[in-house]
């Protein structure tokens, strides 16, 4: 199935409302005041919990069409990939503003010397050029494959959300043990993609295929 | 359940208290599980009723009272105090309680005991599994024990504890990081050498024996120089001992508090 012009833009409206529900819900708690006894704290969480969740529903997006067929969803990815910055952007400003109130001494002090912050920081700003160029001048500016290798940059992104968010639990680490594994297993189809791939490859089963004039195209790390 | 008439310490602070609903919904007792609301919602989970405290160890009068027995040992006196979270939050909460030191004083430590060791109660049965090594323990110096600040909580607000603060008793050490207050107490120990805590086995660089609130000691992942007061929106400054140094400061005197963080 491929939805017509007029059908994505109504799912991407559809999926657009979809992404506001958790600011939404927060905003609501906020206004009720039922955030519990921290706040900050709660706001804190909850947007980075949203941060990491929307980096692994945009990883979620090639395994989808791989498997489903369903070629149109790639077009979706951008939007998920812009909320999870949005969150992510949420999350810092909180930190910054409420949690620190732009004490940027202390900042720095938390950046250089708390690593749970170090990696948490270091996700956020590898996560702003990827926002930056997520914009069809930015891919015919930069060049398809460019960007892409650009865009990549999100699998250490997530690796990095998820340290952490590991790191900062004091001891139970059930929930990033959740997040980390989802996340294992989003990159490990990956790699076996590629090892599917390079087995294809060395087989010489696109040798018989003359657009290719004999050359093995190498896809993996240069 | 009112506590009836208490007496008023001349070591209770002025600052105004943290409201009810935010002491008892806010909590850190893993045993009842680990986010800050779980330990509210999982009150069935732990019966503080009958109840009963052992003292043992190096003592000359080892017994086991009940939970009774205590609430009438000597007046209950109410003592409203700082509460700072190693987590960089803290509250003012005005606990009920008894100075440890007059119960210290019927159990009569040996001369040979240095140390007290707190245990809380574990059910494997209800209670959160393989989080810390359980049952939760922590320890105190024995001068520190009898410090006139340190009590054994048995209520806060004029009425009985509730489960999430530690039902039926606990440890309460205003100048130290909330951790050190054992709750659901058991038994309590007297000892010559110093025993491990639960949060020292579970990650020894970062929560130290000692556990003095000191805003020149970052905690690893935590900068101590400030706090959040539950309800206030700006941070403050984190003080010395919690702002107790008057009272217990002596008792570090030539201590590298570093080294004995």
């Amino acid at each position: 199935m491929t939805p017509s012009n007029s059908q994505l833009a109504t799912i991407k409206t559809v999926l657009f409302a979809l992404c506001l529900i958790p600011a939404f819900l927060l905003w609501r708690s906020f206004e009720m005041d039922s955030l519990g006894a921290n706040p900050i704290e709660a706001i804190t969480r909850n947007t980075g919990e949203w941060t990491l969740r929307f980096l692994l529903i945009t990883l979620c997006v090639t395994p989808l069409r791989k498997y489903s067929g369903w070629h149109w969803v790639v077009r979706l990815r951008r939007m998920l990939g812009l909320f999870a910055f949005a969150y992510g952007a949420a999350h810092l400003s909180t930190y910054l503003w409420l949690d620190q109130f732009f004490d940027w001494q202390a900042i720095a002090k938390d950046i250089l010397k708390r690593p749970f912050i170090t990696v948490g920081f270091a996700a956020l700003v590898l996560m702003t050029p990827l926002a930056l160029t997520s914009s069809n001048f930015a891919i015919r500016k930069l060049g398809g494959r460019r960007w892409q290798s650009l865009h990549r940059a999100i699998y250490p992104i997530a690796m990095l959300g998820c340290i952490h968010f590991w790191w900062l639990v004091k001891k139970d680490v059930t929930e990033p043990l959740i997040y980390s594994v989802i996340l294992a297993v989003l990159l490990g189809l990956r790699a076996w993609w590629r090892e599917l791939e390079r087995r294809k490859q060395l087989a010489g089963s696109y040798l018989q295929q003359p657009r290719f004039e004999g050359k093995v195209i190498k896809i993996f790390a240069k | 359940q009112s506590l009836g008439p208490l007496i008023k310490s001349p070591l209770s602070i002025g600052e105004s208290q943290t409201p009810y609903k935010a002491v008892t919904t806010y909590n850190n007792f893993y045993e009842l599980g680990t986010d800050k609301e779980d330990p509210a919602q999982n009150t069935h989970r732990l019966k503080p009723a009958p109840w009963t405290l052992r003292i043992e160890g190096l003592v000359n009068k080892p017994q086991t009272i009940g939970i009774e027995q205590l609430l009438k040992l000597v007046p209950l006196e109410e003592r409203i105090y700082r509460m700072r979270c190693v987590e960089g939050w803290s509250m003012v909460i005005p606990w009920v309680g008894i100075p440890l030191a007059s119960l210290l004083k019927l159990a009569d430590p040996q001369g040979s005991a240095k140390y007290v060791e707190f245990i809380s109660h574990y059910d494997k049965a209800t209670m959160t599994r393989g989080v810390l090594d359980w049952p939760y323990n922590e320890g105190l110096r024995l001068d520190e024990a009898r410090n006139p600040l340190t009590i054994l909580a048995v209520g806060l607000y004029g009425e009985v504890l509730p489960v999430q603060n530690g039902a039926p008793v606990r440890l309460v050490v205003p100048w130290k990081y909330g951790f050190k207050g054992a709750k659901s107490l058991v038994a309590i120990r007297l000892l010559e050498k110093q025993p491990s805590t639960a949060w020292m086995k579970a990650g020894p660089s970062e929560y130290g024996f000692y556990a003095n609130v000191n805003p020149e000691v970052d905690h690893p992942r935590w900068s101590q120089a400030t706090e959040r007061r539950i309800g206030e929106f700006t941070k403050r400054k984190t003080l010395m001992f919690n702002g107790y140094a008057d009272q217990v400061a002596s008792m570090y005197s030539g201590m590298d508090l570093r080294r004995y963080f």
